[in-house]
């Protein structure tokens, strides 16, 4: 380095040419745009920003230029060094930008590969029609009312006006627990539950009773012995039959879409009076395949009606059994087979696909009910 | 009850073409459900009646053939040639001859065919071909004389004649006759009903030199109405006429001798059932009363049956001769060579009759309608009925008839004239009340606001004001209510339990598992391939008295032997990956030994002694939640090798939907079948509300390899069970609390430590969170190693322990502190070193 000028040093220090200077950053701004990545930059940055660089040397001259003259060569200098580090700063940038873009072109990955990693898992459909079926009398104020499925007999039979000699209390229809005299059964319906609830419950009831229930019925294509059922149950003041048939057309669409209505035909249940019959119009042709040859409906066997379930208003007897003033209150009770519900509803034709616990039928419906 | 319409127009003068299916609907809506309409003997074209000229026998054959000429009528092309096989026949008999281009019921169509060397132009048909029964005796031969050469079969055997099957339901005793469908038709059309078989011409005189004989009712609690009519001389090897075999065959049932035919016919017709003793096979009168014990009878279906003290048995001097209201016996049975005939019909109790066939395990067509009630006025008529049909067609004459009847009380039902229109939510108007339940054959008493209902002898079903609600509402229609929807109080929604439950299940299949329903049934069996110990409490299980199967006689104890079952099946139909749960119910306990339930009535609510007597009967049910998984957890694929699932995978899914319930579980080693005894964790938890020690809710693991063999499952199988109830028990009291954290920096610390083989990675976890203090924010293993590095024995647990305190950066003393004394902690308690 040289000494600081005392004086005038009428030697021109050849590295403070304006020309050389200028030339200089030319050479650095032409290098930098030439630097086509940044291991090319970080050489160019040495060469012409380095500490051996024409303007870093420059820079260094400027302290042996006499007083005078130092401000105008220090500007000069200045601004060429700001000049270069801009160009520099930029380049870097731009060339940090275009690696960045390269490498992430070449990571891209080939995304049809398959993801089925895992087995994914799923509801059985019962399951989650069973809630949906709850929900629909939940959003309407009901609760869920729950009793045991090995059930005393005065519960399945007795306290729903079945009395001790009725045809559907022999072994042909009722599982009974050992002995046939124990006094209790697996429950051959969800209607115990109304009784339950009855007996438990504060006046007016509105609950519905979701549950799993027994017959003696041999396993086929529409019958198995366990199987399910949900039933609903209101009593309060002045509940009639109309109010019977709004409920089971409300559920009607909830289940199977707007605007498909319920038929109630006179039955016999020993626990209702008067006693229907539910029927659904057929969600699949609406009606449309009766009398009509050339649209024949495999559904409802061109019927226009499926049989659903059974219902009526509740027995005077079981509400007095209940201890229900059946002078002040009444009520309507009805209820269905979820098997049957989900035959319908999802085009299920062997109910043994229901109950044999192949993965692929539930798997099928993954959360769906 | 199958009821032909032709038999139903003899009581209703319903419209002319109406159509079975239109008589079904309308029926229907009244709620007879009539099930089908079928078509007896649907055959169409050219059946005709023919007459035999000539057979010739052909013997070249393996069976005898007969050559026929056949005479059919000279519209039919005169005589015709037709081979048969049949050889119940003569020359002159009259038959029944299809002719080409005729379709016999099958859809069997009958053309001209070369058959054993003849030229076969048409057939001679058998009442089975023709659908008129299932007579194996040959081809159909009429009566001679009964019908002429050459005309149309049809309208004499009632082709195509329409049959309504109807499910009587059991309150409808009387819609099992003719006469009953042939009221609700008359309602359903607004025709006028007459009960004909109340409106009979007197049978002549009997005769003078005879007397009936006696009859007797001793019980009449039993039997209220016994009429037995004596008949003399009766030619009983006549055969019924063909029009009452095709009324019984179109009804389903089977012609059998005239005289029964006739009682059966008669009973189809008026719903009373009756039955023929041969008068010389009984000594002296009859009576109905109940048997002794030590009796016994054998039926007419040559069962002998040893008889109960409730039995209701008629009865001779010597003994008794029938089941009432059942089936007769075989001592006293009508022949063809009987002459003089008893014909009893009675009223009985409907209850006593159906323990009686229960009981004997003997349902008929009698003690059908007895169980539904038969009307109980209806007796004499019927048998007066019957006997005119036998006198009729086969001869004899009448002694007369002797009857007893046991007082009975009118039952009247007094109820609002409003009652119905309250009930069905509609305006009806006393009028039509009134109008409606004279319909129904009631006696109608209006006094003021009130009727008083007396119902007819035929509907003993109608006691209670509903009862006769519904006859009204049903008469209207039960569509011409316009629905309306009833406003529920605000409710509240699932109970938390509910949601819990709900909730369990989401978590499963969050895990990857797929719900399956199995059945509840378990037998010895199922345990012994489970490996579960005979003096285990699972093997004290519900019996069924009566299980589909005497291999799973009871109700589970556990779900795995479902699952177990549902994995074999999905594996045996070719699945590599099963991951399966199930959300059920188990039962413990032994109903019967210590607690029957009480017999209670339910003319009243049981007191709170009878309604905990109850539930103490009831055997405990626990809703257990079980998973079970084999093959991968992650499946083999580009990503790499794939993993199996494993003891800790079943750990981890229970434990995982146990804490998603916000219920801590803690897991310690247990030996239980069926699980693996180095491989099975037992789950516990803790109710924090209360001081009891933890409670064990399950197990998870490994399967016994045994086990695996044993369901033909590939070994490593895995699997969970827990007591679901007992989570939500305790989760569903439990709101949870917002976390605290803090947000000054952490400072993690690792150590492994050297602890002999066996011990519990868990204690030692504990150990160093309990010597670590208050600093320490948590605590977890991530290395397990064991090999030459360390020790013979021994074994290297590392862990990672993070500090982090609430207010200041944590300095390096205190941190170095904190980790000593874990280690000393460690130390102490499990004898760990450091490892160096």
């Amino acid at each position: 380095m040289s000494a600081p000028n005392k004086e005038y040093d009428p030697v021109e220090v050849s590295a403070l040419d304006p020309a050389a200077i200028d030339a200089a950053l030319s050479a650095a701004v032409a290098a930098i745009a030439a630097a086509s990545d940044l291991d090319e930059l970080k050489a160019v940055r040495i060469a012409h920003a380095g500490d051996r660089s024409a303007l870093a040397l420059a820079n260094r001259e400027i302290g042996a230029l006499p007083p005078a003259a130092k401000a105008e060569a220090g500007q000069r200098v200045g601004k060429a060094r700001g000049l270069l580090k801009k160009a520099l700063e930029e380049r870097q940038v731009q060339l940090e930008e275009d690696r960045d873009v390269r490498v992430l072109v070449a990571e891209a990955v080939d995304v049809t590969l398959p993801v089925d990693r895992a087995q994914v898992g799923a509801r059985h459909p019962l399951s989650t029609i069973s809630e949906r079926l709850a929900d629909v009398f939940v959003a309407m104020g009901y609760e869920v009312a729950e009793g045991p499925e090995i059930e005393a007999e005065w519960f399945n039979f007795d306290a729903l006006n079945i009395a001790p000699d009725h045809p559907a209390r022999t072994m042909q229809d009722t599982f009974f627990v050992e002995s046939p005299d124990s006094g209790v059964v697996l429950r051959t319906h969800t209607s115990p539950v109304q009784i339950r609830a009855l007996l438990e419950r504060d006046l007016p009831v509105y609950v519905v009773c979701p549950g799993r229930v027994f017959r003696t019925d041999e396993l086929d294509a529409t019958h198995t012995p366990v199987f399910h059922q949900i039933e609903a149950l209101v009593v309060d003041e002045g509940i009639t039959m109309a109010d019977l048939k709004g409920t089971l057309d409300h559920l009607a669409a909830s289940v199977f879409g707007e605007g498909l209505v319920t038929r109630l035909r006179p039955s016999y249940f020993p626990f209702t009076e008067p006693s229907a019959e539910l029927d659904l119009q057929c969600f699949a042709c609406r009606g449309a395949s009766v009398n009509n040859p050339d649209a024949p409906c495999r559904t409802c066997s061109s019927e226009g009606w499926i049989e659903w379930g059974g219902c009526g208003m509740v027995n005077p007897r079981v509400l007095e059994a209940c201890g229900v003033d059946s002078e002040r209150y009444s009520g309507f009770a009805f209820g269905m087979g979820l098997e049957r519900t989900l035959m319908f509803r999802h085009d299920i034709t062997d109910m043994r696909d229901m109950v044999e616990g192949d993965i692929r039928f539930s798997a099928a419906f993954g959360m769906e009910g | 009850m199958r009821a032909p319409i032709s038999w139903i127009r003899e009581f209703v003068d319903l419209p002319a073409g109406l159509s079975g299916r239109e008589l079904s609907a309308a029926l229907i809506a009244l709620g007879l459900e009539v099930e089908t309409v079928d078509v007896v003997a649907d055959v169409t074209g050219p059946v005709v009646i023919g007459r035999i000229e000539s057979i010739e026998e052909l013997t070249e054959f393996k069976k005898p053939i007969r050559f026929c000429h056949v005479s059919v009528g000279e519209s039919n092309g005169g005589v015709r040639g037709i081979v048969c096989g049949a050889r119940n026949f003569a020359e002159g008999d009259l038959v029944v001859v299809a002719l080409p281009g005729a379709v016999l019921p099958g859809g069997f169509a009958i053309a001209a065919r070369e058959t054993y060397g003849r030229v076969s132009d048409g057939m001679i048909c058998s009442s089975r071909e023709l659908d008129l029964g299932d007579d194996h005796d040959g081809i159909m031969v009429l009566e001679a004389g009964s019908a002429e050469v050459g005309t149309a079969a049809g309208e004499l055997l009632g082709f195509g004649e329409e049959v309504l099957d109807i499910a009587v339901t059991p309150d409808r005793g009387y819609a099992l006759s003719i006469r009953g469908v042939a009221r609700e038709a008359a309602i359903a059309f607004g025709l006028p009903f007459s009960d004909s078989a109340t409106e009979l011409a007197p049978l002549s005189a009997p005769v003078p030199d005879s007397q009936p004989r006696s009859c007797a009712l001793i019980d009449s609690s039993a039997c209220d109405v016994f009429t037995l009519r004596t008949l003399l001389d009766v030619d009983a090897t006549r055969q019924s006429p063909l029009w009452l075999r095709q009324r019984l065959i179109a009804a389903g049932m089977r012609p059998v001798s005239l005289i029964v035919d006739v009682t059966n016919y008669v009973m189809l017709e008026t719903g009373q059932p009756l039955h023929a003793f041969d008068a010389d096979r009984v000594a002296g009168g009859l009576v109905a009363r109940r048997a002794t014990n030590g009796e016994s009878l054998e039926t007419l279906d040559h069962v002998s049956r040893d008889l109960d003290p409730e039995d209701l048995v008629i009865a001779d001097d010597n003994g008794p001769l029938a089941l009432a209201g059942t089936m007769g016996g075989t001592s006293s049975e009508i022949d063809l060579g009987s002459r003089n005939i008893l014909l009893e019909a009675a009223h009985f109790d409907a209850v006593v009759v159906a323990r009686m066939s229960r009981r004997h395990r003997l349902s008929s067509e009698a003690s059908r309608r007895f169980e539904r009630g038969v009307d109980r006025a209806i007796a004499p008529y019927a048998s007066e009925r019957a006997a005119s049909l036998i006198l009729e067609l086969a001869g004899g004459r009448s002694a007369g008839m002797t009857a007893e009847e046991a007082p009975h009380e009118e039952v009247t039902i007094t109820i609002d004239a409003d009652l119905p229109e309250r009930v069905a939510g509609m305006a009806i108007g006393p009028e039509r009340v009134i109008e409606n339940l004279t319909q129904v054959g009631c006696a109608v008493t209006a006094a003021e606001s009130r009727l008083d209902v007396s119902p007819p002898s035929w509907r003993p079903d109608l006691t209670d004001p509903a009862d006769l609600v519904e006859e009204v509402i049903r008469l209207i229609g039960y569509d011409q209510i316009t629905p309306t929807l009833p406003a529920a109080p605000p409710g509240r929604g699932l109970t938390e339990a509910q949601q819990l439950r709900r909730r369990a299940s989401r978590g499963a299949v969050a895990f990857g598992l797929i719900e399956v329903l199995s059945y509840p049934f378990i037998g010895e069996h199922d345990l012994d391939l489970c490996q579960i110990p005979t003096d285990d409490a699972r093997r004290t299980f519900v019996r069924l008295a009566n299980p589909l199967s005497e291999e799973q006689p009871g109700i589970r104890t556990t779900l795995l032997p479902g699952l177990l079952n549902a994995a074999r099946r999905n594996v045996s139909r070719g699945a590599d990956d099963v991951a399966i749960f199930e959300v059920g119910s188990v039962a413990f306990g032994v109903v019967g030994d210590s607690v029957t339930p009480p017999r209670l009535t339910a003319s009243r609510p049981p007191s709170a002694d009878e309604l905990d007597a109850l539930a103490a009967a009831i055997p405990s049910q626990r809703r257990h939640l079980a998973g079970l998984a084999l093959g991968s957890v992650e499946r083999p694929g580009w990503w790499g090798a794939g993993r199996d699932f494993v003891w800790s995978d079943a750990l981890r899914i229970a434990t995982g939907i146990v804490e998603d319930l916000g219920v801590a579980v803690s897991v310690d080693a247990a030996a239980y079948l069926p699980f693996h005894p180095g491989r099975c964790a037992v789950l516990s938890i803790v109710d924090p509300e209360s001081n009891d020690d933890a409670m064990i809710i399950g197990y998870a693991g490994e399967l016994h390899p045994k086990v695996c063999v044993s369901w033909d499952l590939p070994p490593r199988t895995c699997a969970f069970e827990f007591d679901l109830d007992a989570v939500i028990a305790i989760a569903s009291d439990e709101v949870r609390r917002g976390p605290r954290f803090h947000s000054m920096p952490v400072a993690k610390e690792d150590i492994a430590l050297v602890v002999p083989v066996d011990t519990a990675a868990a204690d030692v976890a504990a150990a160093l969170a309990n010597g670590a203090g208050s600093l320490l924010e948590s605590v977890r293993l991530f290395d397990v190693y064991q090999g030459p590095q360390v020790a013979e024995g021994s074994k290297s647990l590392a862990f990672s322990l993070r500090f982090r305190a609430a207010d200041r950066t944590l300095g390096v003393d205190e941190l170095s502190q904190s980790r000593e004394a874990a280690i000393a902690a460690a130390e102490t308690a499990c004898g760990a070193t450091l490892r160096t």
